[in-house]
């Protein structure tokens, strides 16, 4: 037997696929969810075999759930997002549903999932998370989970980020946040004429930058506004001053 | 278009009835000289004939060589080479008609200079007006080209702008029809209904076309209707216009994206039940609508807010009204307002400020 849950926030949406499910009486729905916090907690709660996850939802969307899952499960996006802009997924998840579906589309995705193992399925949902990163919502804000309570940061609040062992650190006038990505991942989603990695550990918001003052040999440090001091090297200092234009 | 400043039919005729002025001129200056009707009117014949056939040829080859600005010796290089070839050719026939006529032809090799330059200074007058024709019939090609462009661009962008409203919408219609069908047949066929009504109303709608404000209303009360069937739910919908009248119009589909953008935000940016306010009014040559969505001042900073939906409002109000003040925001606490100005037409008579 294997357990399902629902994340769509339109009752009716949750009603199809429970109602195609009556066709595969091998998988019960476990939970359905309004959006994805009560995604996550059901998720954690429940250890589904399966998620069927609707993109836009209130809060926080569908990728941005799964950012913050830790063992993220297998996955069937159910969306109406254009075909454009779901394509670029298609390889990773375990299958997409475009709304509305038929019938027969569900039952495909539901023999893909019988097909592939469970590893190959962890695996690709971290390389569709790493994908979903670059589109355009997860550019504007970044959302972080401390303690039980989730935290969404708008990127302009964001004052500078900091490598620390396998995470970042998102400084913020409100403090730091740990987020479980690298910065190399930041450098590609985030807005390069924003954001500027300035150090092999550091990227800082260039809106924020107030000096650049030479420190040790061939190094420097941004002063920024809030007070803060960022380490800039050769190669980052050149960086900063073509974004800046000086 | 005229291609060439001889092109038309009244510059051929200014420039012939020149040419045969000029020539007659030439034939009684030769006869008060004292030569014979018959030289004169040859030697008036070959010189200006020659004279007309190169100017009509520099005429003719800056149409197709056209010197770089400012290069303008170019020009006077090419006047004086053709200046100097029709001295010669002039001499050259003349003598060859007349061997015999000693006066004439020593008149004619005394006089040359003289004759040389005023044939240079009718070559570049020539040059110098068909260089001014070409260049203003360039300046108006470029012209015609740019405002053609641009209105392309605005259609186009206008055009995708609508466009991109859309499917997001229409697909999560059909998948709630899709639910229905099973549970709810009637509900169905109604949501059908008011989706159809709705599809019909947006594809009749043209671009820039002014509808009347019940117009709008009634079709956006359908587009809430449906939002209504999706997240019935969390969602429920006010829309007042004690302070309208019935004369009030407003561009179509301007108002739809402001409701789409509050629905948005209202209901993603918050996980309870939330109310969406439409008001309209009129406020001296204005129709003011206002709409009132929550949201999370947390998660959603103020920037933010101008989302796809205000930004594409606030374009179609440039290009409308060539204004940018007509579309404003702000929020209190959790509650962000949308003010949308539309200035109404003059209405014959009535008015007497315009917008």
């Amino acid at each position: 037997m294997k357990k399902a849950i629902i994340v769509d926030d339109e009752p009716l949406a949750r009603m199809v696929v429970k109602e195609y499910l009556l066709q595969h009486p091998n998988i019960t729905v476990v939970h359905e969810c309004n959006d994805g916090f009560e995604g996550i907690k059901a998720i954690i709660q429940h250890q589904p075999d399966v998620v069927f996850l609707d993109i836009q939802m209130p809060k926080i969307n569908g990728f941005e759930m799964l950012e913050l899952v830790e063992q993220p499960p297998a996955v069937i996006f159910t969306t109406a997002f254009d075909e454009y802009a779901i394509k670029a997924f298609e390889s990773h998840a375990v299958d997409y549903l475009l709304k509305p579906f038929s019938q027969d589309r569900f039952d495909k995705a539901i023999e893909r999932l019988t097909e592939r193992d469970a590893t190959v399925t962890l695996n690709n949902t971290r390389d569709l998370l790493d994908t979903a990163a670059q589109g355009p919502q997860q550019n504007q804000r970044i959302v972080v989970k401390t303690g039980n309570k989730i935290k969404i940061i708008p990127i302009d609040e964001v004052h500078y980020l900091e490598s620390a062992d396998d995470y970042v650190k998102i400084h913020t006038k409100e403090g730091a946040f740990l987020k479980n990505k690298t910065m190399g991942h930041f450098e590609k989603v985030l807005d390069p004429q924003q954001f500027v990695r300035t150090h092999r550990s550091y990227m800082v918001n260039v809106q924020l930058v107030t000096r650049i003052d030479p420190y040790e040999k061939e190094n420097f440090l941004a002063q920024l506004k809030t007070g803060a001091q960022v380490p800039v090297s050769k190669t980052g200092y050149a960086k900063l001053k073509s974004v800046l234009g000086i | 278009m005229a291609s060439s400043p001889l092109g038309t039919l009244k510059n051929k005729t200014i420039f012939a009835a020149a040419w045969l002025g000029w020539s007659i001129m030439q034939v009684k200056i030769l006869q008060d000289w004292g030569f014979t009707a018959k030289i004169a009117a040859l030697d008036s014949l070959v010189s200006n004939g020659l004279l007309a056939t190169f100017t009509i040829i520099i005429v003719n080859s800056l149409r197709y060589y056209r010197p770089k600005k400012g290069k303008y010796i170019y020009i006077i290089t090419i006047c004086a080479v053709k200046a100097g070839l029709w001295g010669v050719l002039v001499k050259y026939i003349m003598s060859n008609i007349f061997p015999a006529e000693t006066a004439y032809l020593d008149f004619l090799e005394k006089f040359m200079p003289i004759r040389f330059d005023i044939a240079l200074l009718v070559a570049l007058c020539m040059a110098l007006i068909s260089e001014l024709f070409y260049t203003l019939e360039e300046q108006k090609d470029s012209e015609y080209r740019k405002t053609d462009a641009e209105k392309l661009a605005r259609e186009a962008e206008l055009y995708k702008l609508r466009q991109q409203l859309q499917p997001h919408f229409l697909f999560n219609s059909l998948n709630s029809i899709s639910a229905l069908i099973t549970i709810q047949p009637a509900q169905a066929r109604k949501m059908i209904q008011q989706l159809s009504d709705f599809l019909r109303g947006t594809l009749k709608k043209e671009e820039n076309q002014w509808i009347s404000l019940e117009d709008e209303l009634q079709h956006l009360q359908l587009y809430l209707d449906i939002e209504k069937v999706r997240f019935g739910h969390r969602l429920n919908t006010a829309v007042t216009c004690a302070g309208a009248d019935a004369k009030l119009t407003l561009p179509s589909m301007l108002l739809q994206p402001l409701v789409e953008n509050a629905i948005k935000f209202g209901l993603y940016d918050t996980t309870e039940t939330v109310t969406i306010t439409i008001d309209a009014a009129r406020e001296s040559h204005y129709l003011v609508v206002t709409i009132q969505n929550p949201f999370d001042p947390e998660t959603s900073s103020p920037k933010q807010g101008t989302g796809f939906g205000l930004s594409s409002v606030q374009r179609r109000l440039y290009l409308l009204f060539a204004r940018n003040d007509l579309l404003s925001t702000r929020h209190t606490d959790n509650l962000f307002t949308t003010v949308i100005k539309i200035p109404q037409p003059k209405a014959v008579g009535t008015e007497t400020l315009n917008y």
